[in-house]
């Protein structure tokens, strides 16, 4: 681990989190803890059939049920939602089509849970049955029924990108290996249930809502649309949300019908989904198919890569052009590849529309990628780490699709876990059944272009002080867990030279914190912690500018250490904090400073369509390797260890980032072992945590982390993001492992046993045929 | 609202919690994380599922740890229940629960309070646990944000300081 330190900051030892003793005594309420007893209980009425014209829906019965206050359909809501604003095609409560099943249809407020529940059984549908696509194929099969009509072939998005040139490419390649490689679609499963609490008050017009959004921002944005109010009377507030990855990324469905419900009510609602509910609201990693094809010469070096993709993306728009996007984009940014042509398809199918997940977009090509680029390297009979060394960038540079690379770590994080695992010794040499496998991974610190382009700062936080001598950090950055507002305080405690105690983060309310784009793209750290340096430089300013008129100094002589004023460094004497305070606010009360961050416009990618998607100003890097054993008998895989390295930039604070690291390597291995939602007819039979099997303690593997610190130019302190990068190296690295330990290449996502035992039956069947055929000749 | 039927007799439980006697008429059929929740309004007993799926709403029940959500209240009568907010006394965190907020075995919280319950239930029944032991009295309690590696270290750590 590098622990040398090029920015000024003193390097701390690992900061728990600073609403950590909230969570640890049950004192942090989430959502659903909120005071609710005078609230009404909403639930939602959902579509029983995947595809069909509504042909009659009728609220009335529900509505006339003693202690049902109010019954919504449709029709109490004309407005679109969604992400992109060229792609909203989703209606809160269906509108003449339901295009999956679970899709919302109504909904009522009353006075308790049982009543609510009895409500939605007299609510009366009737809905002409449309044809339903549950696979990509089916759905962009000629003569398909379109889910939405303007968009032919069923397909969101296609995209065609090419950088290069590939023909050459391929023809100046000793081996060109093409594969077919699918992953199964996947869920976030963060333990905490969607749920939100909306107050709407008739007399003022306004409306409160808390929710689990890792995005109040653009819930505002939705909320005001929806509902035709103005953003004004519109207040969210972010109580603790019990986990996010990707799942509250966007607005989701519930959120605008607890709304609409407490308007129509006049009051209060609370609606907190079950389990069975989360999985339809959905919004995760879609089912993938992918065709990769790379080329290589004899030394390692790749000389062309050509990939299809195709998601299948669910019944609405979502995040979908970014996540189709993003596959093509991040296969660029982590190596040196002359030339790439992407294809990327979108498609609508009738199940619960995806979204975002940690490593958006990226984890499965990646996996595809590395899958292939491994088995390469075998048929050179080279290292796995040495074909990745042989195609390593060097930084600064710009990508083929004019993403910018300006610190790159790569390099080191390969050296730290072949050294860590003693790859050169035991690689080959592990007992039977027993395989090490590598692969790299990255992921952007935050879009460079946000989704919602309108040319403001990209990150704002202001910090307010008062005579009490309380620095408080004003931040519309959502944690959810991840330590956002830890950082937020760490980045104010370092650049003023107070202590943390003395930072107060408030966090993610609208009515108090400045507008931010949310807990997404991992761009927290790098755009909400320059925004906080600036901030606190701005703030630090006026404190010496008060020290050096009462001490009667120069500015520049001012230093604040342990906060103390002092003249110079090695001073005697200086003025204390709460001193300096009085001083500054004197003549002008209270201050609160701004600070803010923006990306250059060179930094937000290239000028082709969808070339702002994969832009950041800085890329983290990880390499890991993964030791499994399979049992033969039974096609079991267990790992057995995990040694991870990941280019951070900085660590501001190792221990969280210690604590990313380990989260998201795991998350990758759900991913790669046991993950995978499955429908039949378009009903998920996945919809519990004992059927979406997510890894326990007890399979759960050692994690060693190794903290690769490449000091980004651009970064706060030099950080990039820590939270996504690792995650997708985990499932060919695992595949690889799987590889070199019984000698199969498995393609498919998740490697379950029963593929496993599958792969194996079939190599002794070939076997045995081979020895029937030479025994026949 | 509470969520309870409003049609289901009554009767009188008489239960012992965070180490206070206490008699409340419920619901024959309510579930124990329901009355924690919306009677006693010890909110740090988390619902994560539609039932035994995630262990996040994990209790001690006369030492043991069980889901509260598994468990009718009407069940407990004469019996000692411990919720996460009763480790915490003058509302000094225990030293589990400090390990746990020290060693990061919390990112988002919300499985904490059961992953804690779980874990002082065995520490209760063994102070010197090993990895194995960990995992097992684990195995029913998910967490989606740390791996669990760091719960694991929390837990040695607490188990450290004690002995």
């Amino acid at each position: 681990m590098t622990v040398s330190n090029r920015n000024g900051m003193a390097k701390r030892q690992g900061i728990p989190l600073i609403d950590g003793i909230e969570k640890v005594t049950g004192r942090a309420r989430y959502t659903a803890d909120l005071e609710h007893a005078d609230a009404l209980v909403g639930r939602i009425f959902r579509s029983p059939v995947s595809h069909g014209q509504i042909v009659r829906l009728d609220v009335s019965k529900a509505q006339a049920l003693e202690g049902v206050i109010c019954a919504i359909t449709g029709d109490d809501c004309p407005h679109t939602y969604g992400v992109l604003p060229v792609a909203m095609n989703e209606y809160p409560l269906a509108r003449q089509r339901v295009r999956y099943r679970g899709e919302p249809v109504a909904a009522v407020a009353a006075v308790d849970a049982d009543t609510a529940e009895r409500a939605l059984d007299l609510i009366e549908l009737e809905v002409h049955e449309l044809p339903a696509y549950y696979t990509s194929a089916e759905a962009r099969a000629s003569g398909a029924t379109l889910l939405h009509e303007d968009r032919p072939g069923n397909l969101e998005r296609e995209v065609h990108h090419q950088f290069g040139d590939v023909h050459q490419g391929f023809a100046a390649a000793d081996v060109v290996r093409e594969e077919s490689i699918s992953c199964a679609e996947v869920n976030h499963a963060q333990i905490e249930p969607h749920a939100s609490l909306a107050e709407y008050d008739p007399l003022t017009g306004r409306l409160t809502v808390q929710s689990v959004s890792q995005v109040i921002y653009y819930l505002h944005l939705m909320l005001a649309r929806c509902l035709e109010m103005d953003t004004s009377r519109i207040r969210i507030v972010k109580p603790f949300i019990g986990g996010g990855f990707g799942a509250r990324v966007e607005v989701l469905n519930f959120e605008i019908i607890t709304a609409l419900l407490a308007r129509a009510a006049g009051g209060k609602v609370m609606m907190r989904l079950t389990r069975e509910e989360c999985f339809l609201t959905h919004r995760a990693r879609p089912q993938t198919d992918i065709r990769l094809k790379l080329g290589m010469r004899r030394d390692g070096r790749l000389t062309a890569c050509e990939c299809e993709v195709v998601q299948r993306g669910g019944a609405y728009a979502g995040y979908g052009i970014v996540t189709i996007l993003y596959a093509g984009a991040l296969l660029q940014g982590i190596y040196d590849i002359p030339a790439i042509k992407y294809d990327g398809y979108r498609v609508y199918a009738n199940l619960p529309p995806c979204g975002a997940m940690r490593g958006h977009g990226a984890v499965d090509t990646r996996h595809a990628f590395e899958c292939v680029l491994d088995r390469m390297a075998r048929d050179f009979k080279l290292d796995p780490f040495s074909v990745r060394r042989a195609n390593l960038l060097h930084a600064p540079t710009r990508t083929l699709n004019d993403l910018m690379v300006n610190s790159y770590g790569l390099a080191e994080c390969l050296e730290t876990v072949e050294r860590a695992s003693r790859w050169a010794d035991r690689v080959g040499r592990l007992p039977r059944g027993k395989g090490l496998g590598m692969a790299c991974s990255h992921y952007v610190s935050g879009a460079a272009k946000p989704i919602h382009w309108t040319g403001e700062p990209h990150a704002v936080v202001n910090l307010r002080l008062d005579f009490d001598g309380c620095v408080t950090a004003l931040t519309g950055a959502a944690d959810i867990g991840q330590g956002s507002s830890t950082m937020v305080a760490i980045a104010v405690a370092e650049t003023l030279g107070i202590s943390l105690e003395r930072v107060r983060v408030v966090a993610a309310d609208t009515a108090v914190t400045p507008k931010d784009n949310g807990a997404y793209s991992s761009r927290i750290t790098f755009m909400v912690g320059n925004a906080a340096l600036d901030a606190a430089r701005n703030l630090k300013r006026i404190l010496i500018k008060a020290a050096a008129s009462t001490l009667e100094a120069r500015l520049e002589d001012i230093e604040c250490v342990g906060e103390v004023f002092q003249i110079g460094a090695g001073s005697q004497s200086g003025l204390p904090f709460a001193e300096v305070v009085k001083a500054a606010l004197v003549d002008r009360g209270p201050i609160t400073v701004e600070g803010s961050f923006t990306c250059p416009p060179e930094a937000q990618g290239g000028k082709h369509r969808g070339g702002a998607v994969g832009s950041t100003m800085g890329f983290s890097y990880a390499a890991l390797v993964v030791e499994v054993t399979v049992d033969d008998a039974t096609g079991l895989i267990s790992v057995d260890k995990v040694w991870t390295a990941l280019d951070c930039g900085h660590a501001i604070n190792p221990l969280a980032v210690e604590g990313q690291i380990e989260g998201s390597v795991w998350m990758g291995m759900g991913q790669a072992l046991t993950e995978e939602t499955r429908y039949v007819g378009g009903l998920p039979a996945h919809a519990s945590l004992l059927e979406y099997r997510i890894p326990t303690i007890a399979e759960s593997p050692p994690i060693e982390v190794h903290i690769v610190e490449s000091h980004d130019p651009n970064g706060p302190f030099g950080a990039k993001e820590a939270s996504e990068g690792a995650l997708a190296g985990f499932a060919p690295a695992l595949v690889n492992a799987v590889a070199n330990a019984i000698g199969i290449d498995m393609n498919d996502l998740p490697v379950t046993p029963d593929r496993v035992m599958e792969a194996l039956i079939e190599r002794r069947r070939q076997e045995r045929l081979g020895q029937v055929r030479r025994v026949a000749q | 609202m509470p969520i309870q039927s409003q049609r289901m007799r009554k009767r009188l439980l008489r239960i012992k919690v965070n180490g206070y006697w206490r008699e409340d008429a419920v619901a024959e059929n309510e579930l124990l994380v329901d009355f924690l929740r919306d009677v006693l309004h010890l909110s740090g007993v988390k619902i994560g599922c539609d039932g035994g799926e995630c262990g996040a709403c994990t209790v001690l029940v006369d030492d043991q740890a069980v889901p509260a959500c598994l468990k009718l209240a009407a069940r407990c009568e004469g019996r000692s229940v411990e919720t996460i907010e009763g480790l915490a006394a003058q509302a000094r965190p225990s030293r589990l629960q400090l390990a746990f907020h020290e060693k990061l075995g919390a990112q988002c919280g919300f499985c904490t309070p059961g992953m804690i319950m779980a874990a002082e239930a065995l520490l209760r029944r063994n102070p010197n646990p090993g990895d194995r032991d960990i995992r097992v009295a684990l195995s029913g309690n998910l967490c989606r944000c740390t791996g669990y590696v760091k719960i694991i270290e929390s837990i040695k750590a607490a188990a450290e300081i004690s002995r």
